[in-house]
């Protein structure tokens, strides 16, 4: 396909409008189920609504919502930015998706080793959702980062990949590494368990605060500005001249810089758990032996 | 009487949030140590700059964990604690 043609801009366009749709999507649901309130308050994920389910009602909440929309985000943006992508001339697009490949497998590679190259995808999933999920802030949704259901099965999610990876050479090794002093046992499965429980609690806990202190401080800087306007009659002293721009600098800190900085974390966190928890000499010589085995029978 | 007790409960769960925060004194501690080290680190080799300050923010990060297990303490308490000591008050009562 011929890259000016008008069939593949029409492509393009469809893909530009399904990274974007998705985000006016969750404005125009949450401008619709909240109407306007008066004054600032902290509080959780609204309940959009509620599936009637066997043992347990299953609320849909707007993280949920909000996190299946990046998700859409990103597969627009991925489509994107690998339109009409070959061999031949490359366009700046092009471009930065190869760096964001190239990038990510050295990363990968450099911390994990060659054995698990072909991690790269999910890490780049995991950090494309949780920087995206933080960035939804800044379009004055609510982040699903600072929700711990999302944030905990992502956790839950790489603590299975922790302990498949461990299992590699069978459960009974699995446990021998466990209980290596037999009375450290209990030890070692408490920290086996606290792992995906710090790494939930460590992203949460970073987004969450980051809102709770814009919270409070542009609560009090309105409080400020009418303690120091309010003798003004009528309107003018209503107006609360310190939140403008004040609170937008702690937000260039709290939702782009903190949640860049802890979607790195995350994934930095899930490779290094990943490699580490992999005992690589134990399945070499499993290998070995199995190899060994297949040629004596033979 | 009723007042009373709820008053109580409140300004329980007020101060142990507020004593939940002293935490927030062993990473502050932490992360200005491992801050202060990464910036002899690249005084001495200002050529791996980089490697420095991203080992180092990992470093942080993990530091870090400690103040956010009392911050999420303390959210509890502030936001789902009081509610939870009320139900559990009212249906004593009846």
């Amino acid at each position: 396909m011929k890259s000016n043609s008008r069939s593949f801009k029409a492509v393009d366009l469809l893909y530009i409008l399904m990274m974007i749709l998705p985000i006016v999507a969750a404005i125009v649901i949450k401008v619709l189920t909240n109407p306007l309130s008066e004054g600032i308050d902290i509080a959780g994920a609204d309940i959009y609504f509620t599936l009637q389910m066997p043992i347990h009602n299953l609320p849909i909440t707007e993280s949920q919502v909000n996190s299946a929309f990046v998700m859409i985000s990103i597969l627009g943006l991925c489509l994107f930015l690998t339109h009409g992508i070959c061999s031949g001339k490359l366009t700046a697009r092009h471009h930065i998706a190869e760096w964001i490949v190239e990038k990510v497998k050295a990363i990968v590679d450099g911390n994990m080793g060659a054995y698990f190259s072909g991690f790269a995808p999910f890490v780049t999933a995991i950090l494309a959702l949780s920087a995206l999920s933080s960035l939804l802030s800044l379009f004055g949704l609510y982040p699903p980062t600072s929700d711990v259901n999302i944030v905990g099965g992502w956790a839950i999610l790489v603590f299975i990949l922790i302990t498949y990876y461990k299992m590699k050479c069978g459960p009974i090794q699995y446990i021998k590494d466990m209980s290596d002093p037999v009375l450290l046992m209990p030890l070692n499965l408490i920290s086996e368990v606290a792992t995906p429980i710090s790494m939930a609690f460590r992203h949460y806990g970073n987004v969450l605060s980051g809102a709770v202190i814009s919270v409070l401080v542009a609560t009090g800087l309105q409080g400020l500005s009418s303690m120091l306007l309010g003798f003004l009659p009528g309107f003018l002293g209503d107006i609360p001249f310190l939140q403008i721009g004040l609170p937008a600098i702690l937000s260039i800190y709290f939702d782009v810089f903190s949640g860049c900085l802890q979607a790195y974390i995350f994934a930095m966190l899930t490779m290094l758990y990943i490699a580490n928890g992999f005992p690589a000499e134990e399945y070499e010589k499993r290998k070995l032996k199995k190899t060994k085995k297949l040629v004596g029978g033979n | 009487m009723l007042e009373i007790a709820v008053a109580i409960i409140l300004g329980c769960c007020a101060l142990g949030a507020g004593t939940a925060m002293i935490a927030g004194i062993g990473p502050g501690i932490g992360e200005g140590n491992a801050v202060a080290k990464a910036c002899e680190a690249i005084g001495r080799q200002p050529e791996c700059k980089g490697e420095v300050t991203t080992t180092m923010l990992m470093g942080c990060a993990i530091a870090e964990t400690t103040g956010l297990y009392a911050l999420v303490i303390a959210i509890l308490l502030i936001f789902v604690a009081p509610n939870i000591f009320i139900d559990i008050l009212m249906s004593t009562i009846g």
